[in-house]
């Protein structure tokens, strides 16, 4: 892994997926998440939300709530205000989200409520510092 | 002498229900009533609701108002509160037992149909079997025309014997294909061995979400099928 290519120091935060993480294995898996991004990102660019790991807030979706499939619309947005102000606090400039309905939720947070972040997969993160064997 | 005036009791059918299905019983008449719940929950004030109220709902045997409440679909059964509860109460159990007590006719129309769809076409935004086998091939050619480094990139399907089965969020192909590719890129890299399914590959499973463990699990059945019909030893989930 190469994070030279994070050249403007982009400031990154990550969704703790409340299936994973709280619900599921733990907080060793989050810390997993995060080496993984320091890793891609580099390590002072990484910025943790308060609260984080088995504490961190749900951001609307894939727990269980279904909330982007639901249609409500005005409640799931107020759902997300505070998971908005989390990310806001942290001043980063890129999310990683674990998966797609995160994704729209907090994309569409960033809109509604005028952020200054984007989102991605952490695929597509690790791609970027990916120095390859064979090349 | 009079008699005491006897007080018949309150039949709370949900609470007695809920008790039996929850695993442990859910710790359900422990509630100190402290708000530690509320304080932590993003549902916590939508339509005056929130998890303590909702609990004191059930306990108060208010039957017909907990599996009427809309906001059992503004919970999104994600734990916090019985991560904070000192009495390791489980709301979100209850929530999720009172999702079930809806008909399929009220369930929320979106998260029905998404069900509905994976049921029929085996994946939860209905894409056709050619459809998705030619979008995966036609993305891999596109990279490996374009790209000079990656023109021997896989994108495998119903590889026979590969030692990882893939499956994929259902909304990547329908709405942003090309972030499947940085996937198939590191899996290459690291020499990976895997394989998507040409049917029933999706990641996500809304019959989880409208609370028909039926549907639930028949999606689950179909998909673990598929992975043991190819061979593969292990299934990556990337929702
Ligand atoms: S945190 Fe637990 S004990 Fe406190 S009010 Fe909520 S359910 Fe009751
Ligand atoms: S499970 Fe429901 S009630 Fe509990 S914190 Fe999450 S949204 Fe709130």
């Amino acid at each position: 892994m190469d994070p030279s290519w994070n050249r403007e120091d982009l400031k990154v935060t990550c969704q703790d997926p409340c299936n994973l993480v709280r619900k599921g294995l733990g907080d060793s898996v989050a810390d997993d998440l995060r080496f993984v991004i320091k890793q891609v990102v580099g390590e002072e660019n990484f910025v943790d939300m308060w609260p984080n790991k088995s504490n961190n807030y749900c951001c609307c979706c894939c727990c269980g709530g279904g909330y982007l499939q639901s249609g409500f619309v005005e409640k799931r947005r107020a759902f997300g205000r505070i998971k908005f102000d989390q990310i806001q606090a942290t001043g980063a400039d890129i999310v990683v989200t674990p998966c797609h309905n995160c994704r729209s939720q907090i994309e569409d947070l960033c809109q509604v409520y005028g952020g200054g972040y984007r989102t991605t997969h952490l695929w597509s993160l690790i791609v970027k510092a990916m120095t390859r064997k064979s090349k | 002498m009079s008699q005491p005036i006897v007080i018949e009791k309150h039949k709370s059918r949900f609470k007695e229900l809920a008790r039996a299905a929850i695993p442990g019983g859910g710790n359900l008449d422990l509630c100190l009533t402290c708000s530690s719940c509320v304080n932590g929950c993003p549902a916590s004030g939508i339509s005056d609701m929130d998890p303590r109220k909702f609990l004191r709902m059930v306990l108060l045997g208010l039957d017909e108002e907990v599996v009427q409440t809309p906001w059992i679909w503004w919970c999104s059964m994600c734990q916090r509160c019985k991560r904070a509860c000192p009495m390791g109460v489980d709301i979100g159990a209850l929530v999720f037992m009172a999702r079930q007590q809806w008909s399929r006719e009220n369930t929320p129309k979106g998260i029905q149909k998404s069900c509905d769809l994976h049921l029929e076409f085996g994946n939860s935004t209905g894409i056709h079997r050619e459809d998705w086998v030619s979008l995966c091939a036609e993305l891999v050619e596109e990279t490996r025309q374009q790209e000079e480094d990656w023109k021997d990139l896989p994108a495998p399907m119903d590889k026979k014997g590969a030692a990882y089965y893939l499956n994929q969020n259902a909304k990547e192909p329908t709405v942003e294909p090309e972030e499947m590719i940085p996937l198939w890129k590191i899996l290459h890299e690291v020499g990976i061995d895997w394989t998507y399914s040409s049917e029933r590959w999706d990641a996500v499973n809304y019959c989880m979400f409208s609370g028909d463990d039926r549907d639930w699990e028949t999606v689950v059945r179909r998909q673990a099928e598929i992975v043991n019909d190819l061979g593969c030893k292990t299934l990556i989930n990337t929702e």
